[in-house]
């Protein structure tokens, strides 16, 4: 860790004017800081605005979260294990309770990647940490990176569970930058690393996240969050699939929705898959095609090569699952 | 064996437990060090070549920085720890060479923690880099065989013609990967002198070898060297030998006249420590119709650093675990440009037994028979390979006890043919085995009316040695346990070994017994007031010399395949339930029974705990931990606790440990065989084959993973 500058905000303009690092739960900021990975001069902590940003409002039209909500808390709040089980489930089955009562919503969706080379700046070649270097993973260890979203310049895999439900289910970021206040549709938030792995999302200089709209929708009852990964708990997917189905009375599909976590190098929204199902009843048949659509694109590496079957087959039984769920 | 007056044998809760919960314990990073400044370890980002220079300007800049320490300017204060095995150590900064990733070449001194941390990341480095071999099939990796001497290759009867002979045959390879320790309480030293005299906290399995080898190392007399290890946290191998941090740190204290203190990080103690190097095998094993064992033939090969020979052997166990005529076994070494390998968890048993294990539920499967019948068909009656008698042996009783507890009665054997929905359900078991090994010890009871107090330089490594040897001195001085209290881990103690090979407990016991019958001698003449005694135990077969080598720093241990009486060896049985996900693979294990024999068992409780904690690392070695290697630059990657995985509590739900009663009077006289190290050896095997009836996939290289399984 380097030495830096480190301000409490008192209100959130300035906050944003402040143009520094901002520190909410800290579980990737610090961790990132120790190993010498990020070295920002000036911190700025942004805990102190939870009264303004630490709300959760399910309403009618849509599930408003702030973005200084612990996951711990939107994770058991009762509207939301009841109307949105994929958010709740995502959140459940992320990190360990530790973690979840301090990381905030809206840091998490920022939580960078777990790419070991990433991670050690002693490893020289890293085209996200050092812009130009290469890229260690690309022939290296690499049984955790993504096949989906990679360019030739870097394939780490975006980390996060909460983002990919987030992603599936058309939600909004509410954002404050110094020009004010504007919306995105999350699917816009992070950006594929091309050419430019360094810079991970959409936003600018002094954006701060402010909370998460997701719209009210006939598929979130039946919705669900399917993570695959080496062991039980506390481990980060290796797969998952976020999914929520509208059926008709028939059980075709009216509309599904689906995100791909693990296996991406942002938090995924599989749009092929979802329109090869629309008008399907959800069967091995159906379920199997709209996962060789999701996956049509998928690039491996020597390590991560089990990836698009596991991949798929994650997505055929989470499909399964949610179409035979009582709602 | 317990009866209603004894003490040894009742389960009885840790003396102490409430000093570790309340935080009264003292580790060794915890132990006042007044006006301490703080180190931070500088590691090679390269695995081989040399430091062409250092640019310690900006380090230097770093407000706090108060000294840096490289083969510059130190690399004559100290010489290279002694190796535990022949060949010869890897170098730190005694030059410019560098033998492995992350090994350490600079040692930053700040008044802070967070200072000597960031002036270490702002110490550049200019590496002369030559391309290293990072493990088996590596360009430039050397193979030798390894020589008979620190280990014997078991031979008897004509393996190859019997193994040709044979009608049933198994001829497979198998592979183990890298595994590091990862103990809870990280690797950390403390130093300071008081005039010519040299203190060090650290934590530590054999604080006289420390201490003799560190005085070794600075060129100064071990008389004025005290080391402290009251408690340590965890160790599995990784805190028994001497490693390079040590005199460095006690060369910085040395340089800047204050105490200094080095708490390293997580992923440098991959790499300033020892591991479990990987090792590949092939086995062969021969049996007639019946399923008779005719031939075992069982080759290793075992990773190591360029300039050593360290090897574990576990050949000396699998050669001699079933009966059979014709035995053949050899090890060979390949030398990569990585670090030094040490002792880990059952060192040779847990690598070697997977091969051993693994194929005899292939012969099984092969001869179409129960492979708990397999076992008590080819059960050896001595030792096979000298023809000595067993200690004792309760192999059978052990699997008889776990069986029955688990159900294997219910099992259908045709794999694949239990589910439970989208489940697969597979059901293994396993031989565990370990040579019951006893070292010298020394002792002090000092018995003041009802209050004894007891000292020994042994350790506790979180095991419950604290308590065994309170309950062994209160059964001996016909005392509460309450009375009775406990000194441990400090070199002004009468010595005790190296705290592993499941030899702890018998040597220390029998020391402190030994120094209560002397004291209970002089209660019997009369003597009143304060007794004091101090006893050494030389175990049987071993010279009294032994004990010379201890207070010296070295090792003497007579080992259970090593006497001229019998063998002796603990036994048990795995018994583990695997279920695998018909669609996407994931690999779980909702129970295991593991039932053991291991002689006397003094307490219980911590026996338990010891068991259990082996069988749950039995998985994790099974299913989980591999350290993972660049193959290129010949580096760890996954050198922290998010990506070297070991299993949360959801996976290891149900464990159930069986103790199989068992009284050994051969072994020692109190007939302790040990416990530490056999709870995994086996384990590894067990779920390998509940995995292959599952699913009816052979998965001969750990960890079983799901892609082995989608």
């Amino acid at each position: 860790m380097r030495s830096f500058a480190y301000d409490k905000a008192g209100d959130a303009p300035s906050a944003v004017a402040a143009g520094g690092q901002y520190l909410a739960g800290g579980t990737t900021l610090v961790d990132l800081m120790k190993l010498d990975v990020m070295q920002p001069a000036h911190v700025v902590d942004i805990n102190g605005l939870d009264k303004q940003y630490g709300e959760i409002e399910a309403g009618k039209d849509a599930l408003r979260l702030g973005a200084l909500v612990r996951m711990a808390e939107a994770a058991e709040h009762p509207a939301i294990l009841r109307d949105y089980p994929v958010i709740a489930q995502s959140l459940r089955q992320a990190a360990s309770p530790q973690i979840r009562n301090m990381a905030s919503l809206g840091g998490n969706v920022l939580q960078r990647t777990r790419c070991t080379y990433f991670r050690d700046p002693s490893w020289k070649a890293c085209n996200k940490r050092a812009p130009g270097s290469g890229c260690a993973a690309m022939d290296g260890v690499n049984r955790r990176h993504a096949v989906l979203g990679v360019s030739d310049q870097c394939i780490a895999t975006y980390p996060g569970d909460f983002a990919v439900a987030l992603a599936a289910l058309d939600a909004q970021v509410e954002i404050l930058g110094t020009s004010g206040k504007h919306r995105l549709p999350f699917g816009e938030l992070h950006r594929l690393p091309g050419t430019t792995p360094h810079i991970e999302t959409s936003l600018s200089a002094g954006d701060l996240i402010t909370g998460f709209t997701v719209p009210a929708a006939p598929w979130l009852r039946r919705s669900l969050y399917l993570k695959i990964r080496d062991r039980e708990a506390y481990d980060f997917a290796l797969a998952s699939a976020a999914v929520a189905l509208d059926l008709d009375k028939d059980r075709r599909v009216r509309a599904a929705r689906i995100g791909l976590g693990g296996v991406a190098t942002v938090p995924w929204r599989a749009q092929e898959a979802e329109k090869a199902l629309t008008g399907k009843i959800i069967d091995e048949t159906a379920a199997q095609s709209a996962a060789d659509a999701a996956f049509a694109d998928a690039t491996t590496r020597e390590g991560n090569g089990f990836k698009t079957e596991l991949g798929k087959r994650t997505l055929v039984r989470a499909l399964l699952q949610a179409a035979a769920m009582e709602v | 064996m317990a009866d209603d007056t004894s003490i040894i044998g009742k389960a009885r809760p840790r003396i102490d437990g409430p000093a570790k919960v309340t935080g009264a314990a003292r580790y060794p990073s915890d132990e006042p060090a007044p006006g301490a400044v703080w180190a931070f370890l500088v590691t090679s980002a390269i695995a081989r070549g040399k430091v062409k220079s250092f640019d310690l300007d900006e380090a230097k800049a770093v407000p706090g920085v108060l000294d840096i320490l490289t083969h510059w300017n130190v690399g004559g204060d100290a010489k290279p720890p002694a190796p535990t095995s022949k060949g010869k150590p890897t170098t730190t900064l005694e030059s410019d060479r560098i033998w492995h990733d992350g090994q350490i070449i600079a040692v930053v001194v700040a008044e802070t923690y967070e200072a000597a941390r960031e002036a270490a990341n702002r110490v550049h480095v200019d590496y002369d880099e030559e391309k290293p071999s990072a493990t088996f099939g590596s360009p430039g990796a050397q193979e030798e065989k390894r020589e008979p001497g620190d280990h014997e290759d078991p031979k008897i009867g004509d393996p190859e013609k019997a193994f040709g002979a044979a009608p049933v045959k198994i001829d497979q390879r198998y592979e183990t990967p890298t595994q590091h320790h990862n103990p809870m309480e990280l690797f950390t030293t403390t130093c300071f002198w008081q005039g010519d005299k040299l203190t060090i906290y650290e934590p530590s399995q054999f604080v006289y070898g420390l201490k003799n080898n560190v005085a070794k190392q600075l060129g100064i007399d071990p008389a004025k060297v005290t080391v402290v290890s009251r408690f340590t946290g965890g160790a599995f191998g990784s805190k028994g030998g001497t490693t390079a941090r040590t005199a460095w740190i006690a060369v910085a204290a040395r340089r800047l006249k204050r105490p200094v203190k080095l708490v390293a990080t997580r992923d440098q103690g991959f790499t300033i420590a020892t591991y479990r190097a990987e090792t590949r095998h092939r086995l062969r094993l021969g049996a007639d119709a019946n399923g008779r064992l005719t031939a075992l033939i069982h080759e290793g090969w075992e990773l190591t650093s360029r300039p050593s020979q360290y090897n574990v052997s576990g050949t000396e166990s699998t050669a001699r675990i079933y009966a059979c005529p014709n035995v053949e076994t050899a090890v060979n070494l390949v030398h990569a440009d990585r670090n030094t390998p040490g002792f880990m968890r059952a060192p040779p048993d847990t690598p070697y037994m997977f091969p051993l294990e693994s194929a005899m539920d292939e012969l099984a499967y092969a001869l179409k028979m129960d492979p708990v019948e397999l076992r008590r068909l080819n059960d050896a009656p001595k030792d096979p390979i000298n023809g000595l008698p067993w200690s004792s042996r309760s192999l059978m009783k052990c699997y008889d006890a776990a069986a029955e507890r688990f159900g294997w009665k219910q099992r259908n054997p045709v794999p694949g043919a239990m589910r439970d929905g989208d489940w697969k359900i597979g059901w293994g078991c396993a031989t565990a085995a370990y040579p019951s090994n006893i070292a010298p010890c020394g002792a002090t009871v000092r018995l003041d009316g009802d209050k004894a107090s007891i000292g020994l330089a042994g350790q506790d490594l979180g095991t419950g040695a604290y308590t065994v040897i309170a309950m062994t001195a209160a059964q001996a001085l016909k005392l509460p346990v309450e009375n009775v209290s406990v000194e441990l881990g400090h070199t002004d103690l009468p010595a005790a070994s190296l705290a592993a090979g499941s030899s702890h407990t018998a040597s220390i016991c029998h020391a402190v017994a030994a120094a209560c019958d002397k004291v209970n001698a002089k209660r019997a003449q009369g003597e009143t007031g304060v007794i004091e005694e101090t006893a050494a135990n030389v175990p049987n077969g071993l010279p009294d010399s032994a004990m010379d080598k201890i207070n010296h720093g070295q090792m003497a241990i007579s080992r259970g395949f090593g006497r001229k009486d019998c063998t002796a060896y603990a036994f048990g049985a795995h018994f583990i339930e695997v279920r695998v996900h018909g669609r996407t693979g994931e690999i779980r294990t909702p129970r295991m029974v593991s039932a053991f024999a291991s002689g006397t068992i003094i307490n219980p409780l911590t026996a338990y705990s010891q068991y259990m904690g082996g069988m749950i690392w039995g998985i994790s070695a099974a299913l989980f931990e591999k350290t993972e290697i660049d193959l290129r630059a010949a580096r760890y990657t996954n050198d922290n606790l998010a990506d070297y995985l070991i299993p949360v509590n959801a996976d290891a739900p149900e464990i159930d440990v069986l103790l199989v009663p068992e009284e050994d009077n051969a072994v020692n006289p109190m007939g302790i065989k040990g416990i530490g190290e056999i709870g995994i050896v086996g384990v590894n095997a067990a779920v390998a084959n509940a995995v292959f009836h599952a699913t009816g996939r052979r998965i001969r290289r750990l960890p079983i993973r799901i892609e082995d399984m989608v």
